[in-house]
């Protein structure tokens, strides 16, 4: 049996991370991921902002992870081909008599080495977005905060990983693991591993991954937070990343632009122990909605296209879990927000733990650089022109919401971590991310991936399991 | 003796109607329409009810799976899933223009279905 | 590549098409339709069921049948198209607009149009839209999308369906999937009315024994890969779920046909104003939008009921378009507002000005409310200028009225339109 270096259990952005930063180092590795695809979990569905770090207790690894993520995050973007932006974020608060907790905010943002930030008076915060409620009294401004594309992102990390020679297996469900001489069996439903390390990035099942090899056990409960994402033409309702500050309503909503332009409304924050339940209620968009109001004044919730529901891997210890926890066993468990901002400098941190660990040397030929697929839309017309004369699949418009070209899909289809399904095509290119929400072009992507994998359209899943979209033909 | 009720289809006023009829199954009235169209719809609609069907054929040696076909005129409601298997049985070769019979005499309804479009 | 048109028709569906040829017959050597599908007919080439034509041909054709004809024409008449040519960007430029449009035989091209004419139909109404609350997986469709899966890629979507909204391509899908084997359990509808066609009601649900649930909504659907159930519950007058109510289907689709939206993201890149109760273009008599020389017509307007009415209003658009293009813009004219009241919604034109209209020109409108023995009104300043009798008026049927010029004294200041029950004018 191949002795893999390390396998890193999970391919969201905390596995994809780690896989890239281990990348770097010369060795075998493998990501183990039980869905279909990456960034099937909590990274697809979450608040895509990058934190500046003024949140997390001074001290906390959250505090030092979020901060060191965020300073990583422009590099990262530039090197990944990851859209993001720092348009900032205003924390506001509402009532005069919290205006201490703001301050204490300040602080303990100065204290987590945050950068940029300022207090502003009510007035002066509205004069910067005038859609704030008249309630507002004050304001934390936070400049380096940012708003990313959270699935180029994990994406963009994981397919670094594979071009630098990570193996990735899909449809891979790890289901126990064994202390062999050589480090760990990996026991997955495609077979068993082995691998001197373990990563375990198993998101919302990470405390059930820890707990079968150590004593001292995690407890994690899933936190569910609902969203609204509204369309493009409420984009600008605001210009930053507008938090609450917690107080008497609890933790609040956020309302922020996306980095794609839309308008993004939430979370809502519930526990509950069903780790696959993503279905979203009627009175948590009614609670979003209600909170989101407190805050930001006319927010357009009839211009909602989809809603949607993460769950955020909340560990029993507040803090994340990061580090060997048994012996050739790291775990990046309890990872909540900041999570996706946190993500680059888990990576660094852990695989620098495991490459001194395993005495990993350094790749001398590792490329940092990974494109995504192009964005036509975006191209002025003459490199748009000059594109289209390359390869004229790039004049063929399948997407007519978000303009996603026929070249974008085959693009995404042949990429290096090629999408095999509806949700891995939307994921790479947008395409069914818009306004109609896939009505218009799913049979023309579907029509597109049967082509280009050799398949029947009863094959053509959304995303992975059980998820095809027709059932039968109806003409022999 | 039954009184049938029905939607009058005739105009958007959609009168609800109820069309008497005997033991031999003859109408004896109708009743809740408002013009002539909804008693002659009544009328029809219970004696000898007809609709046009629309579906696809399988169609060969074209760019398309299928291609749109209808019953050239109305055939009795009764022969409706009938008419249906036969469609589904079908297999049409292209060229295939609009107008081109596709099954004749569907069912033995007298009534070919058509081609509603071209497929080559 | 950048060449020049006198008129370019963005959309090669039935409003293009009848606006192209209109135009060509009014005098228009030099147009170009542009058509992002294959071929030409638009939305008319899924829709397989009779029921086109009656007013324009006095014949129930088929939707390709009705495009067939205008297709055919169109090539009759020798009028350039563009297949699988998308309009990736308008802007105003010089005296008309500037039309980016992208295709694999062409690649990027721009096109300095002196006129053109918006004809790029309607969207459905996605999921979203409604906040329906439930798990998201595979089997949730769009009507039209699981039409177009079954009519013409020859797929069936599902086998056990419900289908939330009784809009015309909802009772039209049910029809089509029963015929194909499926079982549509029932249709769920949230207003106390269906927007769909009496006919469609009688021929696509009755005769299959599909219940139709008025004053119902979906209020939950369940399944992690494929949907697998769905949960349906009564609704208050407020449109709110009433608790108590709810009852479950095991399902493995859920259709919506929720309603339609204009598609007007290259008319707002232009500049064109936009109707907030129709998401269409505010035009004047002439269907001419705020830009010269931009007209619009069909469901890129406002959503038809028939496409014969569609196919009218096209005519119109193309023949303002000719008279824009021989004549020259017209001097700056009074222009007098259409407004509403009563139980009408919205009416197309906004505006109209006596100088510059025909003879005589339609006003199309659609009432908010089912009105029976309904009375529509039409007074310009107070003068009443039309009335006439409605036994029955729905907000699923479209209505227009015919304004002569001649009883414009252009000194007007205000047109209203109304519609109510003859029990409320007294």
């Amino acid at each position: 049996m191949t002795v893999y270096d390390v396998i890193v259990i999970g391919a969201g952005v905390t596995g994809s991370a780690v896989a890239r930063e281990l990348s770097r180092r010369q060795g075998r590795f493998l990501v183990a991921e039980r869905a279909s695809d990456v960034c099937e979990g909590t990274s697809k569905a979450n608040s895509a902002i990058v934190h500046a770090g003024f949140d997390a207790e001074p001290g906390t690894l959250k505090a030092k992870m979020n901060v060191r993520g965020n300073q990583l995050m422009d590099q990262i973007a530039q090197e990944l081909d990851v859209p993001f932006s720092r348009v900032g974020a205003f924390v506001v608060c509402l009532r005069e008599e919290e205006m201490p907790k703001l301050e204490e905010l300040y602080q303990r943002g100065l204290k987590n080495g945050v950068p940029d930030l300022e207090l502003l008076t009510g007035d002066e915060a509205k004069a910067l977005e005038p859609n704030l409620t008249d309630e507002v009294c004050g304001a934390l401004w936070a400049r380096t905060s940012g708003i990313v594309c959270p699935f180029a992102l994990t994406l963009g990390l994981a397919e670094s990983a594979a071009k630098n020679g990570v193996e990735f297996s899909f449809d891979t469900a790890v289901t126990g693991l064994e202390q062999i001489p050589e480090g760990w069996l990996v026991k997955t439903n495609q077979g068993d591993f082995a691998a001197r390390a373990v990563v375990n990035a198993a998101g919302v099942y990470a405390d059930d991954v820890h707990n079968w090899v150590c004593g001292e056990k995690l407890s994690i409960t899933p936190r569910k937070g609902e969203y609204c994402l509204l369309d493009k033409t409420a984009g600008c309702h605001v210009g930053r990343t507008i938090f609450q500050l917690p107080g008497k309503y609890g933790k609040g909503v956020l309302v922020s632009p996306t980095i794609h332009g839309n308008l993004l409304v939430g979370p809502t924050a519930v526990d509950d122990p069903d780790r696959e339940d993503t279905a979203t209620t009627a009175a948590g968009i009614a609670d979003l909605t209600e909170k989101a109001a407190l805050s930001v004044k006319n927010v357009p919730m009839r211009q909602v296209i989809t809603s949607f529901m993460g769950l955020r891997a909340h560990e029993a210890g507040e803090d994340f879990v990061l580090g060997e926890s048994a012996e050739g066993f790291f775990d990046a468990a309890g990872i909540e927000s900041p999570g996706l901002t946190s993500a680059p400098a888990i990576g660094e941190y852990l695989a620098g733990l495991i490459g001194e660990k395993l005495g990993l040397e350094d790749k001398p030929d590792f490329d940092p650089i990974r494109k995504g697929v192009p964005h036509l839309a975006a191209m002025s017309p003459e490199e748009r022109a000059e594109k289209i004369a390359e390869n004229p699949a790039y004049g063929n418009i399948i997407c007519r919401c978000e303009e996603v070209s026929e070249g974008e899909i085959l693009d995404a289809i042949h990429g290096i971590l090629g999408a095999r399904t509806l949700d891995g095509v939307k994921r790479r290119t947008r395409a069914g991310m818009g306004r109609c929400q896939a009505g218009f072009c799913s049979p023309r992507v579907m029509d597109l991936l049967c082509r280009e994998l050799n398949m029947d359209l009863t094959q053509v899943r959304k995303n992975g399991g059980d998820s095809q979209i027709v059932l039968e033909k109806t003409r022999g | 003796m039954a009184i049938i009720e029905l939607t009058c289809i005739s105009c958007p006023l959609g009168c609800p109607l109820k069309v008497e009829t005997d033991g031999a199954g003859q109408v004896v009235s109708v009743t809740g329409n408002t013009c002539k169209r909804g008693e002659a719809y009544g009328r029809k609609e219970v004696t000898a009810p007809t609709r046009t069907v629309t579906s696809t054929v399988k169609v060969e040696g074209a760019g398309v799976p299928v291609v749109s076909v209808r019953t050239k005129t109305d055939i009795p409601k009764e022969k409706i899933f009938d008419c249906m298997a036969a469609i589904r049985e079908a297999v049409a070769q292209a060229p295939v223009h609009i107008g081109d019979v596709v099954v004749e005499n569907v069912c033995g309804t007298g009534v070919d279905v058509v081609a509603t479009k071209d497929a080559e | 590549m950048r060449i020049q048109h006198d008129l370019v028709i963005i959309g090669g569906g039935p409003a293009g098409l009848a606006a192209a040829i209109s135009a060509r017959e009014n005098g228009v050597e030099d147009v170009l339709v542009l058509e992002r599908e294959k071929e030409l007919g638009g939305i008319l080439n899924q829709c397989i069921h009779n029921g086109f034509g009656l007013h324009t041909f006095q014949e129930e054709l088929t939707g390709p049948e009705y495009a067939a004809r205008y297709i055919e024409k169109a090539k009759a008449l020798s009028i350039p198209y563009r297949l699988s040519t998308t309009v990736v960007d308008l802007e105003p430029s010089g005296d008309g607009v500037l039309v980016t449009s992208v295709s694999r035989e062409e690649g990027l091209v721009q096109i300095q149009a002196k006129a053109a004419v918006l004809a790029m139909g309607c969207r459905e109404r996605p999921r979203g839209a409604l906040n329906i609350p439930g798990t998201r997986p595979a089997g949730i469709f769009s009507a039209g999308t699981a039409q177009r899966l079954v009519n013409m890629e020859g797929y069936l979507p599902g086998k056990r369906v419900v289908i939330l909204g009784s809009g015309d391509i909802g009772l039209i899908m049910a029809r089509r999937m029963t015929l194909e084997g499926a079982k549509v359990l029932c249709v769920a509808e949230l207003m106390p009315y269906s927007g769909g066609l009496k006919r469609n009601i009688v021929q696509c649900l009755n005769d299959y024994g599909i219940p139709l649930k008025l004053s119902h909504t979906v209020v939950d659907i369940q399944g992690k890969e494929r949907v697998t159930g769905v949960t349906i519950a009564a609704v208050d007058e407020k449109l709110k779920p009433i608790p108590g109510t709810e009852e479950h289907f095991d399902c493995d689709t859920l259709l919506l046909s929720v309603g339609l939206i204009p598609e007007n993201e290259l008319s707002r890149q232009v500049g064109v104003q936009l109707s907030p109760v129709t998401n269409g273009p505010k035009v004047n008599e002439s269907l001419e939008t705020n830009l010269p020389g931009v007209f619009a017509c069909g469901n890129v307007l406002h959503v038809h009921d028939l496409v014969d009415y569609v196919s009218e209003e096209a005519v119109q658009a193309g023949r303002n378009a000719a008279r824009y293009l021989l004549e020259g813009r017209s001097p700056e004219q009074k222009e007098i507002p259409l407004t509403v009241a009563g139980a009408v919604r919205y009416t197309v034109p906004c505006t109209l000005s006596p100088q510059r209209m025909e003879a005589e020109t339609v006003v199309r409108f659609r009432v908010g409310r089912n009105l029976r023995d309904a009375l529509v009104r039409v007074t310009a300043d107070g003068k009443e200028l039309l009335r006439r009798k409605r036994p029955v008026m729905a907000p699923g049927e479209m209505e227009q009225v015919k304004l002569k010029r001649e009883w414009f004294t252009g000194q007007e200041k205000e047109i209203v339109v109304e519609a109510l029950e003859a029990k409320e004018a007294q």
